[in-house]
């Protein structure tokens, strides 16, 4: 999960909302709750990092909290709020 | 984002800064007048939102963030304004999912639905076969939800929705209704009658019985997961030790809120009544204002007591039920759900003030008093 390149669907939107986020994929219709703004951050910077790895440590998320997050963002995945960046090819 | 479903509810108690589940009633005018209908719908309201005012609304549901709408009626598809409301929200980001019963789905406009992103469709069906479905939704009901699903399947609109009120009389037909939404690639979902508008007067005739409140909760149990339910069946949480899929809470002024065909606020679809209206998108500030400051989704944002229910063991799985129910029935708020698995709900019935709140806002259309055949006689001598 760690070395994953992931990014936010283009199709799913933010809301901001105290506890953290709303996520909404307007594809599939999934209304998902994210939980706390250290998910929003991270999820919202996936796209400026190459791996998870790099994004959580770029968000300054405590190695500690990592398996959760990695658990949580693979949940993401799963319902397809996430999905794998088309690798970069170069030449 | 571990499921901790507890904590979400609670959170949720506390109210999100704009709903996430808002229906919007275009208009009181409806082709039918089925007997349970929640708005007491019939006759166009001449104060009705303009299409100027609606697309208002509309860039304000945007500006808040609002994922999408239900729109509901009387019959949506009467508005002369409905496509082209239609395409002002989806246009601007606000998905919509309509409920209509298919009187004005003819071939063309099928497919022009069917040409549209962000669009759900849910025809309401009330039995499975034409006698159990008009005896609610009136004569020929039946034939034109049937008829209007197969336009939207001959036009290719993928997964429509058909919706279901169990009643009394087609409690025994889910399975039935499964197959029928199977058999259209349609999905199904069936939600909880409440007494609210027309209902007030037909929901002791019509509601589930208590042995039959067993048979959704296990039927549910069993199909749950392809079948959708408005999370409005939370009461029979109480049954079992395994809570039903969905929010189990009332989701009334905290994440759900009705706005009317006139543009009044209510906390949630089923209480069309001055108790639960919080203001009007007319009013100065719009929708934001009466979501984020109305005194009555104030009050609903606090945690609420459990009166009655205090020493049931059942409270945490059923939270009280349905706040709309127990409203028009009689029963205090914090009393019990008239449709209390464990039977609290027949009391609290028997002891409620013969004065129950009537629905407000009624539409219906002029009652035709049948008039006895008149008899040519000539009165003469013989």
């Amino acid at each position: 999960m760690l070395d994953r390149h992931l990014e936010l669907d283009p199709q799913v939107a933010l809301r901001p909302e105290p506890f953290g986020a709303l996520a909404y994929h307007y594809g599939n219709r999934k209304l998902i709750f994210l939980k706390h703004p250290d998910m929003v951050r991270v999820v919202q910077a996936l796209g400026d990092h190459d791996t998870l790895a790099d994004t959580l440590r770029s968000c300054e998320i405590d190695e500690t909290r990592w398996p959760s997050f990695e658990s949580a963002l693979a949940a993401l995945t799963e319902s397809e709020m996430l999905h794998e960046r088309q690798p970069v090819t170069t030449g | 984002m571990s499921a901790n479903p507890s904590r979400l509810v609670e959170q949720l108690k506390g109210g999100l800064d704009a709903p996430i589940c808002l229906t919007w009633e275009l208009t009181y005018a409806c082709n039918l007048e089925c007997v349970h209908c929640l708005s007491s719908s019939g006759r166009r309201d001449p104060r009705e939102l303009t299409t100027a005012e609606a697309k208002a609304v509309l860039d304000e549901l945007h500006d808040l963030q609002v994922f999408y709408i239900n729109i509901g009626g009387g019959e949506p598809m009467i508005r002369r304004d409905f496509f082209e409301l239609l395409e002002y929200s989806i246009g601007r980001g606000i998905g919509v999912k309509f409920s209509t019963n298919g009187a004005f789905i003819d071939a063309a406009k099928a497919r022009r639905l069917a040409a549209m992103e962000y669009l759900d469709i849910q025809i309401s069906l009330d039995g499975t076969d034409a006698v159990t479905n008009d005896a609610v939704r009136g004569e020929g009901s039946y034939d034109t939800a049937i008829r209007a699903m197969n336009h939207l399947r001959d036009a290719g609109f993928g997964e429509f929705k058909i919706s279901v009120v169990v009643t009394r009389h087609n409690v025994d037909q889910l399975d039935e209704f499964k197959a029928l939404a199977d058999s259209f690639g349609a999905q199904l979902r069936i939600t909880r009658m409440r007494p609210s508008g027309r209902g007030a007067d037909s929901w002791h005739d019509l509601h589930p019985t208590n042995a039959q409140q067993h048979q959704i909760y296990e039927w549910l149990l069993a199909h749950g997961d392809n079948v959708l339910t408005g999370d409005s069946f939370f009461h029979l949480n109480a049954l079992g030790e395994e809570p039903l899929p969905g929010l189990n809470m009332c989701g009334a002024g905290r994440v759900v809120c009705l706005i009317d065909p006139i543009g009044d606020v209510y906390a949630c679809p089923f209480v069309i009544h001055d108790e639960f209206k919080a203001g009007s998108v007319r009013d100065l500030g719009g929708f934001g204002q009466v979501w984020k400051h109305s005194e009555l989704f104030a009050e609903l944002r606090e945690p609420q007591s459990a009166g009655a229910c205090t020493s049931c063991g059942s409270y945490d799985a059923c939270q009280g039920g349905c706040m709309a129910a127990k409203f028009f029935v009689g029963i205090p708020l914090d009393g019990p759900d008239p449709e209390c698995v464990s039977g609290h709900g027949e009391a609290a019935m028997l002891a409620a003030s013969a004065e129950r709140p009537r629905p407000m806002m009624d539409h219906s259309k002029p009652v035709r008093v049948a008039t006895p055949e008149r008899i040519p006689v000539t009165i003469g001598r013989r």
